[in-house]
């Protein structure tokens, strides 16, 4: 990078709003920020005085307690809101509950909503910053951030680099997430899942679509596999897990026409015997865990630059 | 009441008339037009410049009351109507109570009586509480007043309900006015199944949930000869379907609305709930093809779908808001700002879609600026630009996706049977 990027954003909403030099500017934090989770002690004051709410309108579990880790060892202050629980969203509106937290004057707010779309309309509602931590079918921009910083940790760059997703592209924040970045930075991607389970015109996206499993692990230096929703079956969208394990479960036998340095990624929880067998999901490809370390790192560096933001930016979403 | 217009540019294609006119309307009919009228009148407006169209008749409109009030009442839906140059409305049927009966229909032609503004014709139920089940009382509805029949917001389910219905409404000469849409299709879908919903991950409606009852609708109208018109049409498809049925001779005529015809799923790729619609905004090839429909007489109607929601409706996640926007006000503007000025078409076609067409489908004495024909008439200066703003909305509902939007031609002087119900 010849000229420095500065961030300006105060949102994180998605990968498709950023700039390839900021994803790489948040690359470039989340590894400065990785050293600190290695120390004895795990704590640096750069967010001291600043409070985090994080609304979890869907269960989560990774996720949440990764941005609270993150949070925490930046010294931020942080509570955390699951619906549900909480008798401030009982019978509020969205955008009542977050004029409310906004009322008490915090920083940041993360977001989980089951809706797409739902962080932008917060963002459009309220002065603190708004981050994406996974909104229905749309984004999941730090999932994504996480996934490409292994890639990139593991690979060097991510200029050419074959990266194939696997499963239920349709239904997955995390797929569209991983797409937008890989695409940016100059990574090939290419989907591979049932049919039914392919967005219509996602080729326009840049991807290549396939739906022969074996052709998408032959060519791949990447394989991001994705949880299937086990419900999916009753919507008529595919007959059985065993044909979909027949079909698109990852197992050794599978690996055995890969590349010899293959990376085997998981945004989790597996369900382990159908998308990924136990021995590939703890096989030596498997970064799965380093996925789960990592994705502390690249939260901090997210609260970093986006409560650092020089401010005056306009709002991003999706534009017309 | 005498009330001449004078050198207004007249479109009139019933008549196949164009040109600088005058009109004389005595009491509530057009008395006279001609090149120059020497008459005494009791008003006179100066009409030079001004585009003079049969008075516009919006033939798909949720006027809300009796029911949900708060969104819109009768009355505040008539005067978003007349700002918007419409002489007459048809309101649908799907209030709560429904209009599948006399009393109903009788309380929606009482409270236009007493706004007394511009005409409101009652669209009723084809079937009772509009379930799709059992077919309402056309006969009792047609006497009490309607013009129309549909279950709008519905689709009739059932095929061989929609059999009945057809056949039955023959029998009142009852247009049946006829919402497309798979249900189990379009299913919990919010916006057009495209490379949008795959880029903003709302769930997808596919065209076909349209199309495929349209070629249903179209199959049941040739069997039972009946004549249907096919509501909000929105996709390439139903158009092909339509324009092919309309070749072999079956009686069919369909509408789209100006959303559909300068809007597109781009648009709703910013999760503004505004333009949240159903059947919903598609492609710019959609948009395209809907232009020249019009342009082949494919398309007979424009009108607005008008759907007023309150805020509470629509400030939430794009998921949980309701279908639907405001249309009346800004249909006009919108159409001359987005296809006149750029000659895609001309005041003709409005004349043709949104009066004339409407008039002639719905077998009223309307829609011509004939002598003798009923003295509704639309106003417009084609060259004021205005920029529509929230607050000028006459509707009691704001869902309006052309807030903020700068429009050329505007709408000067609605008159409905002889009256002045609009005046600059």
């Amino acid at each position: 990078m010849t000229k420095k990027t500065v961030w300006t954003k105060k949102d994180l909403l998605g990968l498709e709003y950023l700039t390839a030099e900021e994803i790489e500017l948040i690359l470039d934090t989340t590894r400065s920020f990785k050293e600190v989770s290695t120390r004895k002690v795990k704590k640096v004051p750069t967010l001291r005085g600043k409070t985090i709410v994080s609304l979890f309108f869907e269960p989560s579990t990774r996720t949440r307690v990764s941005f609270e880790l993150a949070a925490k060892r930046l010294s931020a202050d942080t509570v955390g809101i699951t619906a549900g629980t909480s008798s401030i969203l009982k019978g509020e509106t969205l955008k009542d509950a977050a004029k409310n937290i906004e009322a008490m004057n915090v920083d940041v707010v993360i977001l989980r909503h089951s809706t797409s779309g739902a962080p932008h309309l917060l963002a459009k509602a309220i002065e603190p910053s708004v981050i994406n931590a996974g909104d229905g079918a749309h984004e999941h921009p730090t999932q994504g951030l996480l996934d490409i910083f292994t890639m990139r940790e593991k690979k060097g760059s991510l200029k050419g680099l074959k990266v194939s997703i696997i499963g239920d592209i349709a239904h997955s924040r995390v797929a569209r997430s991983n797409i937008w970045g890989l695409k940016k930075l100059g990574a090939d991607v290419t989907v591979c899942g049932p049919s039914t389970l392919i967005p219509l015109e996602i080729e326009k996206m840049g991807v290549r679509v396939t739906n022969d499993l074996d052709e998408a692990i032959k060519s791949a230096d990447v394989l991001n596999v994705l949880r299937i929703q086990l419900e999916r079956q009753k919507k008529a969208l595919f007959p059985s897990i065993r044909e979909y394990i027949n079909l698109f479960g990852v197992n050794k036998e599978r690996l055995k026409n890969a590349k010899k340095d293959i990376l085997i990624m998981h945004p989790g929880p597996i369900n382990r015997g159908i998308e990924l067998t136990p021995d590939v999901a703890d096989s030596e490809y498997s970064v799965i865990l380093e996925q789960v370390t990592n994705g502390i790192a690249v939260r901090m560096a997210i609260l970093f630059l986006v409560t650092g933001a020089t401010g005056g930016s306009p709002r991003e979403g999706r534009k017309k | 009441m005498k009330i001449l217009i004078r050198s207004g540019y007249i479109y009139d294609p019933a008549n196949k008339r164009e040109g600088a006119f005058d009109i004389l309307i005595q009491q509530d009919k057009i008395f006279k037009v001609a090149k120059k009228i020497k008459d005494k009148a009791d008003k006179t407006i100066d009409a030079k410049g001004r585009v003079i169209l049969p008075g516009l008749i919006d033939m798909h409109a949720h006027l809300r009351e009796p029911g949900r009030e708060d969104a819109e009442t009768i009355a505040t839906g008539l005067d978003a109507a007349i700002s918007g140059g419409f002489a007459s409305v048809c309101a649908m049927p799907n209030t709560k109570p429904c209009c599948d009966n006399q009393e109903v229909v009788d309380f929606k032609l009482k409270k236009a009586k007493e706004a007394n503004t511009a005409n409101l014709y009652a669209v009723g139920a084809i079937t009772k509480g509009r379930e799709g089940k059992e077919l309402s009382e056309m006969g009792e509805l047609k006497s009490a007043g309607c013009i129309a029949i549909s279950d709008d917001g519905n689709s009739v389910a059932s095929s061989s309900v929609m059999r009945r219905a057809l056949e039955y409404a023959l029998m009142f000469d009852l247009p049946v006015i006829s919402h497309c849409e798979d249900k189990d299709l379009s299913a919990d879908g919010v916006m057009h199944e495209g490379y949008v919903s795959t880029v903003t991950g709302l769930r997808g409606i596919p065209s076909a949930a349209e199309s495929a009852i349209v070629a249903r609708d179209l199959q049941l109208a040739e069997f039972t000869g009946a004549r249907i018109h096919i509501a909000h049409v929105s996709s390439k498809e139903s158009l092909r379907l339509i324009r092919d049925a309309k070749a072999k001779g079956v009686k069919v005529t369909c509408e789209t609305c100006p959303h559909y015809l300068v809007l597109t799923d781009e648009d709703a790729g910013g999760y503004d709930t505004n333009f949240k619609v159903n059947p919903p905004l598609r492609t710019k090839e959609d948009m395209d093809e809907l232009r020249k429909a019009l342009k082949d007489g494919t398309i007979d109607v424009i009108s607005t779908d008008h759907a007023p929601h309150i805020e509470s409706e629509k400030d939430v996640e794009f998921d949980y808001a309701s279908f639907g926007i405001i249309g009346l006000e800004t249909a006009v503007a919108v159409l001359a700002t987005d296809l006149i000025v750029k000659n895609i078409i001309g005041w003709n076609d409005i004349a043709a879609t949104m009066s004339r067409h409407p008039a002639e489908i719905l077998g009223l004495a309307k829609g011509t600026l004939s002598e003798g024909a009923d003295a509704d008439i639309t106003i417009i200066d084609p060259n004021e630009e205005w920029v529509y703003g929230k607050e000028d909305i006459r509707s009691k509902s704001k869902n309006s996706p052309f807030i903020g939007r700068r429009l050329k031609g505007r709408v000067k002087y609605t008159i409905a049977a002889g009256k002045i119900i609009l005046s600059e």
